[in-house]
């Protein structure tokens, strides 16, 4: 009697060519996943199709940082609510539990002919598919006098890491009755309700601590995510500490990182704290694979969150265009799962499922007050497109609220045991 | 209760652990053990798993009449999971001292535990939810008339809804929706756990969520459009997942 291993068996059925759907197994041991980001999307994927695919498929994960800082619950490490450390996750069960490849390194190029990464370091990936979850990067000139460069002088803080921790230490310094600013991004960007969340987190900290501190902010949109929600705490907790200008007279017309001075409708204003949140695209290896839109975005195939510039390549989460999702950690778990299931069914012929996407998007506006929007999604041929949403609604009680804010930590605890193991 | 009644509270838990053997046979009545009032406000914490009172059944977890001095894993129409029917065998029985060191921590006592609750800490709460508890088991009953739980009742679900097989496998790819918020884990933190739950427990909160009976939005909007058989397999995979 022969003893059949497990991936032996998936060898030998392709071999036979039963599976017709999935060529890249043809000739070579097991069908290789690249993916390139170990954020909500890509952690999540790379989990996903090594655990289900049971070893069939080897899977490598390319992400720059040893310990990742999630981007989400940033905002209540500002507002004193969370420590740093809290937020921080390691890759290690990925590797041990999952048998994912995680390597830590730039990825700087892709060539889709030859179906390979290249890294920073030198090295060379080749794959079958790769998946792509690269994030946000900034749009180049967007804040007028603002750059990467600038970013030490007026953090961004869009990316977990360091630059939470700068502006962090930056609201943590301010001079007694100072004034903070933040520039707001214009659509489409990272987590809608995030700056809204972040300037509640800030007037809450500096109520605690410097309460003569005023927080303005500087807005080219005329409305936001959950703004009759944010509007209503601003008034209930931090009444005359914020202020908010949108639309046309929120638009700056230059922020000056070396002066601490911001220009608005020929105004100069003197900032103590600036937080300059730019207009963002995706991440710049999806510019790099060429798998970008002209407004910088990735345009996908629903269903499969497969490139429409390139079948072999996904791409997940922030960096789409993907019709109505928002760009959200949560959204991005939601595409990782459909994505890991579209992988493994054409490299290893396992069963496609019609996928289902849901959002949710919990936001902290004060101690034990929080809320929530969401929405369930499917796949049309055009685009993700929204089937039922919900929100939180101005005036509920204050149990209700708590409990909107522990569900969130829940939530928290939740995703990452999802993304890391 | 005043700080005084306190102390003789406390000094009869204590008096209670070193003679557990004599009160057994003559327990505490409730108010001895804590405030039964302020326990039923604690008790909310329990009632979406246990059911206590006059139409108290099995529920997630099994019903709580008559706790005091039952032994583990008795009931006979409710699945224990093997380590509490262990437990039992090796003859744990349930009185103030053994409940009050599980529900400090379940996991503590018995390692294994389905009960995915993370414990309550602070030792009075424990005596006035034991003392609530206490009001629904035997004589001597010093509170007789006590009032049926409030725990709401979901929406009766159609047999042939309840008689779906779902096939687990299936539940467990579209597990991964659950899995954003629920820990696999059986992790309770601020979101409920959901494993190990009896099937039909679980395809009645589902539907009942789906109609709206249950308030929380975004479980209306998840099972507002899983059908009949995305709930039984998701039922069925969840029933079969252990807690870790």
């Amino acid at each position: 009697m022969t003893i059949v291993t497990r991936r032996r068996l998936i060898g030998g059925v392709a071999a036979t060519g039963v599976l017709l759907s999935a060529p890249a197994v043809l000739g070579q041991s097991r069908p290789k996943v690249v993916v390139i980001g170990g954020g909500a999307g890509g952690a999540t994927a790379a989990r996903y199709i090594a655990k289900d695919s049971k070893g069939a498929i080897d899977v490598t994960l390319v992400e720059p940082t040893r310990r990742y800082y999630t981007c989400f619950f940033s905002n209540l490490y500002m507002g004193g609510f969370r420590d740093f450390e809290s937020t921080g996750h390691s890759y290690g069960k990925l590797a041990s539990d999952y048998g994912v490849n995680v390597v830590h390194d730039w990825a700087i190029g892709v060539d889709r002919d030859q179906k390979s990464v290249s890294l920073a370091g030198g090295a060379e990936l080749s794959y079958d598919r790769l998946v792509l979850s690269p994030g946000i990067d900034f749009v180049d000139g967007s804040v007028a006098g603002w750059s990467l460069e600038s970013q030490t002088k007026m953090p961004h803080a869009y990316k977990g890491g360091t630059q939470a921790q700068l502006l962090k230490a930056q609201l943590d310094g301010m001079p007694e009755g100072g004034t903070v600013v933040v520039v707001a991004p214009p659509n489409p960007y990272r987590c809608p309700p995030g700056p809204y969340e972040r300037i509640s987190m800030m007037a809450h900290l500096m109520k605690q601590q410097n309460p003569t501190a005023k927080i303005l902010v500087f807005d080219p949109k005329e409305k936001f995510s959950k703004m009759a929600l944010f509007q209503e705490a601003w008034a209930n907790h931090y009444d005359g500490m914020i202020e908010w200008v949108g639309g046309d007279f929120g638009a700056v017309e230059e922020v000056r990182p070396d002066a601490m001075e911001v220009v608005v409708d020929g105004e100069i204003i003197k900032a103590d704290v600036c937080n300059v949140i730019p207009a963002m695209k995706a991440g710049v290896i999806a510019e790099k694979a060429a798998v970008t839109n002209a407004k910088g975005w990735c345009d996908i195939v629903p269903a499969t969150l497969q490139s429409r510039a390139d079948p072999n390549i996904h791409v997940l989460g922030d960096a789409t265009n993907n019709g109505d999702m928002p760009k959200s950690g949560y959204s991005a778990n939601s595409q990782a799962k459909a994505c890991a299931m579209a992988v493994r069914a054409e490299l290893t012929g396992s069963k496609a499922f019609p996928p289902k996407f849901s959002n949710t998007c919990w936001s902290l506006v004060a101690t034990d007050d929080g809320v929530k929007v969401g929405a369930s999604y499917e796949a049309t041929e055009e685009k993700i497109a929204k089937v039922d949403g919900f929100i939180s609604q101005t005036g509920e009680n204050a149990d209700l609220r708590k409990q909107t804010y522990e569900e969130s930590l829940g939530w928290y605890a939740g995703i990452t045991s999802d993304m890391f193991g | 209760m005043t700080a005084k009644q306190r102390t003789a509270t406390a000094l009869i838990i204590v008096l209670a652990g070193l003679c557990g053997a004599i009160w057994a046979g003559a327990p505490l009545s409730a108010a001895e053990i804590g405030d039964p009032v302020r326990g039923e406000i604690l008790y909310r914490k329990c009632q979406s798993c246990h059911m206590v009172g006059p139409d108290a059944r099995n529920r997630v977890g099994p019903h709580l009449n008559e706790v005091f001095g039952r032994a583990a894993a008795e009931l006979e129409d409710y699945n224990y999971s093997k380590a509490m029917r262990r437990a039992g065998a090796d003859g744990l029985v349930w009185t103030v001292e053994k409940l009050d060191l599980y529900i400090e921590n379940p996991k503590s006592l018995v390692t294994g535990t389905r009960m995915a609750f993370r414990g309550l800490r602070d030792a009075e709460e424990r005596r006035d939810l034991m003392a609530y508890l206490r009001t629904f088991s035997g004589s001597p009953r010093d509170i007789p008339e006590s009032e049926p739980t409030a725990s709401p009742r979901d929406p009766e679900v159609d047999a042939a809804i309840l008689a779906i097989q779902g096939d687990p496998d299936y539940g467990a790819y579209l597990s991964s929706e659950c899995t954003t918020c629920h820990q696999a884990s059986g992790d309770d933190r601020g979101i409920p756990s959901i494993v190990g739950w009896p099937s039909g427990d679980f395809v009645t909160a589902m539907h009942a969520y789906k109609g709206k009976a249950r308030p929380h939005p975004v479980m209306q909007m998840i099972a507002g459009r899983l059908s009949n058989e995305e709930i039984a397999s998701l039922a069925a995979y969840f029933q079969e997942l252990q807690v870790e």
